[in-house]
């Protein structure tokens, strides 16, 4: 039965124009980006290299693919959650406020099936999106801009990544930011049974998302305790796989930071959804 | 155990400090068509939700089939087939695709053939690929009424399915009602606030009025009782009093003046009898008028809960 709801849900997120919308939004950011870095890329990144050019040569092609893609990843990634929160956050919600809950909840599937369901959908939704970034990005980058070596700038300097050291890291980086996608998408929909409207869960996602992120940067001793445990702090998890040494252990409590997040959302969405009175 | 399709005993059920409903108790048996009869807001929808999983009750006692919602929801609702208020369906997928989503999580599987059949019996034949977005409420209902179809369930219950309807609309849902008692021999509960509706269709009735049960029994019976409230319009009303407390001595209780009309709860064979008796002393008849006392308590009840 599970499977069933499932194979369901995917043919309503299939078929609503709104599942459209990130696709469309992602496709038209990177082309914007693509379009700007063509443009005028090369006097982008001397920002960067004219700082190290008293010590340091470049040489080669700076601006190609691989650079071009890191730079969409770390301007979109902030981005994609209202993308993905647009759909996630209306998976239930949605269907409290149209009236159409009131019928799914009268067949004999449990209501615990139905949630996971949703969740199942959501999930392969947020993995369609992040896998049409990655497509977008790479791919599209590396046949515009060609192949080359990384350059990345980070906090402990200036890291230059071999040309063939990289589709590993950008596997592990998309996959790590999956998981904080997953969480974003994790926290909309266990929102949305809380509420019988389809804008609030999306709008209360960002609005979290938003708070958390300002904590995570403010300089403030008291935040410090908290700052390790919220999802914000690991969403930005997926560069250190461009770090060497790869910081295996950042990386594994990232990991399991948002995999617990998100077991104690789906916990959360279960026991509302299951005690929940539809009244709508 | 088996004949007593639906038992609900005591149920209660509060939203914050309002009762929605506060003592509903009703039995509906194999093959009866039930008529819920209550005035809009006496805890109908409410009591209905409770028996379907949708509302937990703070109180009482459902079984459906001779199983509790605790212990059997899901064999429970795999026979049951309901429509709740207006039936609200998906409506950017077509009436075809939202049987076939409804079908795959009922618990059995529908063939393409068996969805169209149950279209094409609820009068929407030749719909099937329209958007349900596009669908006037009529056509909602009775795509409402193929979905609860759709697992040839035991037991169909049917929130207001008429509600919003024009007349025509309201005939055919009726129509295809009878045709559900009659081809198919489905239990069926019906909810309504209008009397009429339930006398055409049903065969058993309760009535709920501000969260309780008020009535229930045969509509028949309920409804052709044998005391009726008559009102007789004569010339000489104060005269067919005292003729009426000689001959008549037990209904001089409830009898009433009002200009030259007399109301008294009467039985129905009396009512000739006493025709006979004014005219035989010269009192001219104008008019008699009977209301079964059922009919008068329920618009009483309606207007009560209008005022209040």
């Amino acid at each position: 039965m599970l499977l069933a709801s499932t194979y369901n849900e995917f043919i309503k997120i299939t078929a609503k124009p709104r599942s459209y919308l990130g696709l469309g939004a992602i496709t038209i950011l990177v082309g914007v980006i693509l379009f700007a870095l063509k443009v005028d890329g090369l006097s982008m990144i001397s920002f960067v290299t004219t700082s190290f050019e008293q010590t340091l040569t470049f040489q080669g092609n700076l601006l190609n693919g691989n650079l071009v893609a890191f730079i969409i990843l770390q301007m979109l990634i902030i981005h994609i959650p209202l993308l993905v929160a647009l759909v996630t956050g209306d998976l239930v919600s949605g269907e409290a406020a149209s009236g159409a809950i009131r019928i799914l909840l009268t067949k004999p599937i449990s209501r615990t099936q139905v949630l996971l369901s949703k969740f199942i959908a959501g999930g392969v939704y947020t993995l369609c999106m992040i896998i049409w970034l990655g497509l977008m990005s790479v791919l599209i980058g590396r046949v515009l801009f060609g192949q080359g070596d990384l350059m990345v700038l980070n906090s402990d300097g200036l890291v230059i990544l071999k040309e063939n050291d990289i589709s590993w890291r950008y596997l592990g980086g998309f996959a790590v930011a999956y998981l904080a996608l997953l969480t974003v998408s994790t926290l909309s929909i266990c929102l949305s049974c809380f509420t019988e409207n389809s804008i609030g869960p999306i709008v209360t996602t960002m609005a979290i998302i938003i708070l958390f992120t300002i904590i995570g940067t403010l300089d403030v001793r008291f935040f410090d305790q908290i700052r390790p445990y919220l999802f914000t702090t690991h969403m930005a998890a997926w560069r250190s796989y461009f770090e060497v040494p790869l910081p295996t252990a950042q990386i594994t409590k990232s990991i399991f930071i948002l995999l617990g997040h998100q077991v104690v959302l789906i916990s959360i969405a279960i026991i509302k959804f299951n005690t929940k009175d539809i009244t709508s | 155990m088996e004949d007593k399709i639906i038992q609900v005993k005591h149920l209660a059920k509060k939203f914050g400090t309002f009762d929605a409903v506060k003592d509903v108790s009703f039995t509906v048996y194999k093959g009866d068509v039930f008529g819920f009869l209550g005035p809009n807001g006496a805890g109908k929808s409410t009591t209905i939700r409770c028996m379907l999983s949708l509302i937990k009750p703070d109180a009482g006692h459902i079984q459906l089939f001779g199983k509790t919602l605790d212990t059997h929801r899901s064999q429970i609702l795999a026979r049951t087939g309901c429509i709740i208020e207006k039936p609200d369906f998906y409506k950017y997928l077509s009436a075809f695709t939202n049987l076939s989503l409804s079908s795959r999580i009922s618990g059995g599987s529908t063939s393409r053939k068996e969805i169209m059949e149950i279209l094409d019996f609820v009068g929407l034949a030749g719909r099937e690929k329209h958007l349900v977005g596009g669908f006037s409420h009529g056509m909602k209902q009775r795509l409402g009424i193929a979905q609860a179809l759709l697992h040839n369930p035991d037991l169909i219950v049917l929130d207001e399915p008429t509600t919003g309807l024009d007349p025509q609309g309201i005939i055919e849902i009726r129509n295809l009602i009878l045709r559900l008692r009659d081809q198919q021999q489905k239990t069926i509960l019906l909810s309504s606030h209008l009397l009429s509706e339930i006398e055409i269709i049903a065969n058993r009735m309760v009535i709920i009025n501000k969260g309780e049960s008020v009535v229930e029994g045969e509509v028949s019976t309920l409804l052709n009782s044998e005391e009726m409230v008559v009102s007789i319009e004569v010339d000489k009303p104060l005269e067919a009093q005292i003729l009426i407390s000689t001959h008549f001595s037990h209904v001089l209780p409830s009898v009433k003046i009002a200009q030259d009309t007399l109301t008294m709860n009467i039985k129905k064979a009396e009512i000739a009898s006493l025709n006979q008796l004014l005219t035989s002393q010269g009192i001219s008849v104008f008019a008699i008028q009977s209301k079964r006392k059922l009919e008068d308590y329920f618009i009483n009840m309606i207007n009560e809960h209008a005022l209040s």
